[in-house]
């Protein structure tokens, strides 16, 4: 998103986090006054990879935002996954932005196996092209999966697809999850499916 | 003489017709005890269908102990329960099954519905997967509100069906 | 599958050897699920979780709510955890609106979410009873969890469904004489279950029917993404309370629990070394807690964040770790809720434990995932 919104949440942070963050469990370096430099550090090395496929969308004490283009988001899993120690996919969370036509997919990825990285949760987002009228799985809005890349995202993405009807090329097993068999509506997670009475 | 009526052919039509004679002579005292054995005896099915079953299980606790007014704990075949506890919310999902499971039971049967969910959708008054109450599902005869009703709701209302099951007219079902 | 009836009411073709069974919803062995096995005599060949019976499409009617009005709601995944569930939704909304919380509150939070932690696995470790067909081990934790629901009751007014803690704090505060009640009641409560270790633990049958099943190995917890007590039992030292302390569990001592084994045996014993936990860290909260003070900020009615920002919150729940990631675009309900919860998170381990496992062995290494159906259906 916009960094220059994202640059005044930075600076009002300090004041916010009102138990002066503990300097014993925490591994990443005492923490600066603009951005934490542990979480910087990550964020150039993704940086310095992909140079300016990859846009940096904020960080935060203990949270990388990551925004990347859908063609190059199975790349940047990959480095992520074996270049950076993150090891596992915590939730995967359809947004609908029917403004911007576009329907973005949120990847929190986290490691278990790197005890400096226990805090971090790495946010990896993408958008895929909305459709006005959705035939989930017949249409445009499809990205490619990463359940090759992070085995935990199986169930996420099928969830995903059956609430937004984002259709991950690439997946085994996308079938419906969570809805009834006999569902017809559009996928009921999209700005436009509104409930009873609303 | 009796030994002479019944034979091998005729066994079943006789002992159909002694029903008959039964339900019509010895409606009241035969109806009452019929009655009592079916209220001392209530067989929930096991089924959960959201969250209240929660509740449910702490109503089989020793604390609460629904048992001692005759509700036996839930039972896994279906095939022997008269009673289904239904517990919260039925999605449009569950709502086939939970017919599935009601029509697979053997009369007698009675329905308590627990929980301001299945009664009339409660909290997921506006939810695009809940049925509003479950009464366009299976007929229901004791309501029991709450959100989660406490235990002692629920054996209040398990005493209420017994209380409705002793005014019945158990030929109904002979 | 035939295109007669809908799809997952259809029959399959019995295969001459391979057998395809479904196994709930209505079954004392599955819960509010359905799971899909395929059998090969008597071990199962291949199986596939069939979730979504209460899916109640909370994340959708959230959009519609605003952020107060969303706290009764969001808990009702999990009601007898309904603290843990509601902590990271109550801390990023605190991020959004950047609202600081009493150093009270943080405490009685921090007591709340233990003494809910206990109740829910007292209730998992039940119904873990009725799975196995040990009918003493339902009875023991399902009375013995009253003992902390009256305490809930006394703190917030509800046996399950507390609704109590509020972004800036908790709702009530805690009634007169609280500290001491609290104090007896887990001290006891710490001496009964210490006796479980003896009836059930060390109990034969119940080492017969878990010891072995279902050995999930460490590589495939973390490949998995596995969280809380499934991650713990098969040796990865993970525990948010410790990792990423939110509130006031870092000036508090956790210790946290792991074991080696990865076996349903190892996964049923996490939790309950967690409650003996729970209890201590309740007992050091109740010490270090502030005796007066205010425990909750005034809030101005119908709060909104300030312009589109997004929070991603995680707790450590009595199943694991569990986030919540809100969008805010500046109006009072939020743009957008997604709990990532830790049953969904664990599911993906059901399909690979159960191949290969005898179909007796189902329930226990089900259950053993520390699954609430309800959480994963939302």
């Amino acid at each position: 998103m916009s960094s220059d919104v994202k640059t005044t949440t930075v600076d009002s942070k300090p004041e916010v986090k009102s138990p002066p963050p503990k300097p014993a469990a925490k591994k990443t370096e005492e923490k600066p006054v603009e951005l934490p430099a542990f979480e910087k550090s990550i964020s150039d090395k993704i940086i310095e990879k992909f140079g300016d496929k990859v846009e940096v969308g904020f960080v935060k004490e203990d949270r990388i935002r990551i925004n990347v283009g859908k063609e190059d988001v199975h790349n940047v899993a990959e480095f992520i996954r074996d270049g950076l120690n993150y090891d596992h996919v915590e939730s995967v969370s359809g947004v609908d932005y029917p403004q911007d036509n576009e329907i973005e997919v949120v990847y929190h990825i986290g490691s278990y196996s790197d005890s400096s990285l226990a805090r971090q949760i790495l946010v990896l987002a993408t958008r895929a092209q909305r459709e006005t009228n959705p035939i989930p799985g017949n249409d445009a809005t499809k990205l490619p999966t990463l359940r090759d890349v992070f085995y935990s995202v199986e169930f996420h993405e099928r969830e995903v697809f059956e609430m937004l009807g984002v259709f991950f090329e690439g997946h085994p097993d996308n079938r419906r999850l969570l809805l009834p068999e006999d569902w017809a509506d559009l996928p009921p997670l999209r700005k436009d499916f509104a409930i009873k009475g609303r | 003489m009796l030994k002479d009526l019944v034979t091998p052919e005729n066994a079943n039509v006789f002992i159909g017709k002694l029903g008959d004679i039964l339900e019509k002579a010895i409606d009241k005292p035969l109806g009452y005890a019929i009655n009592w054995g079916r209220i001392w005896s209530l067989w929930p099915v096991h089924i959960e269908t959201a969250c209240c079953s929660v509740e449910f299980g702490a109503a089989s606790s020793p604390r609460y102990d629904v048992e001692r007014f005759g509700i036996i704990e839930a039972f896994g075949s279906l095939r022997q329960c008269d009673l289904v506890v239904v517990q919260g919310t039925i999605t449009r999902k569950m709502a086939p099954r939970l017919r599935l499971v009601y029509d697979q039971m053997p009369e007698p049967k009675y329905v308590i519905a627990m929980g301001a969910c299945a009664i009339t959708g409660g909290l997921y008054f506006d939810s695009y997967n809940v049925l509003p109450g479950i009464d366009g599902v299976i007929p229901v005869d004791v309501y029991v509100p709450g959100c989660p009703p406490r235990p002692e709701t629920l054996i209040q209302g398990c005493m209420l069906l017994q209380e409705k099951i002793k005014r019945m007219k158990a030929r109904k079902f002979v | 599958m035939t295109n007669e009836l809908p799809p997952g009411l259809a029959l399959r073709k019995v295969d001459e050897r391979i057998m395809t069974l479904n196994v709930g919803p209505q079954h004392p062995g599955s819960g509010h699920m359905r799971i899909i096995v395929q059998i090969d005599g008597d071990y199962i060949v291949a199986c596939d979780p069939d979730p979504g019976y209460v899916h109640r499409g909370e994340e959708k009617m959230a959009e519609y709510r605003n952020y107060i009005l969303n706290i009764p709601h969001l808990e009702r995944p999990v009601i007898h955890d309904s603290c843990n569930v509601l902590y990271p939704y109550v801390l990023g909304v605190e991020e959004l609106l950047g609202i600081e919380v009493p150093e009270r509150a943080k405490y009685v939070r921090v007591i709340a979410s233990e003494l809910n932690r206990c109740i829910y696995i007292m209730y998992w470790l039940a119904i873990y009873g009725i799975f196995l067909g040990h009918s003493t081990m339902f009875m023991w934790p399902a009375g013995d969890r009253e003992l902390l629901i009256d305490l809930m009751e006394k703190m917030t007014g509800a046996r399950v469904t507390h609704a109590h803690f509020v972004p800036g704090g908790v709702r009530n505060d805690l009634p007169p004489n609280f500290e001491d009640v609290c104090l007896r009641h887990v001290n006891y409560f710490e001496k009964r279950i210490k006796e479980y270790a003896a009836v059930f633990y060390d109990n034969p049958i119940l080492i017969a029917r878990t010891r072995d099943t279902g050995v999930l190995s460490r590589q495939d917890a973390i490949r998995f993404g596995t969280t809380g007590s499934v991650l713990r039992a098969s040796g990865v030292d993970y525990d948010l309370r410790k990792k990423e302390p939110y509130d006031v569990y870092d000036e508090l001592d956790v210790h946290t629990n792991v074991m080696k084994e990865g076996d349903s045996y190892a996964r049923s014993r996490i939790p309950w070394l967690d409650m003996l936990e729970s209890c201590n860290i309740i007992r050091q909260a109740l010490q270090k807690m502030p005796k007066s003070g205010s425990v909750r900020v005034k809030l101005k009615p119908n709060p909104k964040g300030k312009g589109f920002d997004t929070v991603y919150k995680r707790v450590e729940s009595g199943r694991g770790s569990l986030g919540c990631y809100i969008v805010s675009d500046g109006k009072p309900e939020p743009y957008r809720v997604k709990l990532s919860v830790p049953s969904f998170r664990n599911l993906v381990a059901l399909p690979n434990l159960l191949r290969g496992e005898k179909l007796g062995n189902m329930p226990s290494v089900y259950w053993s995932l520390n699954y609430w159906p309800v959480e994963a259906d939302r």
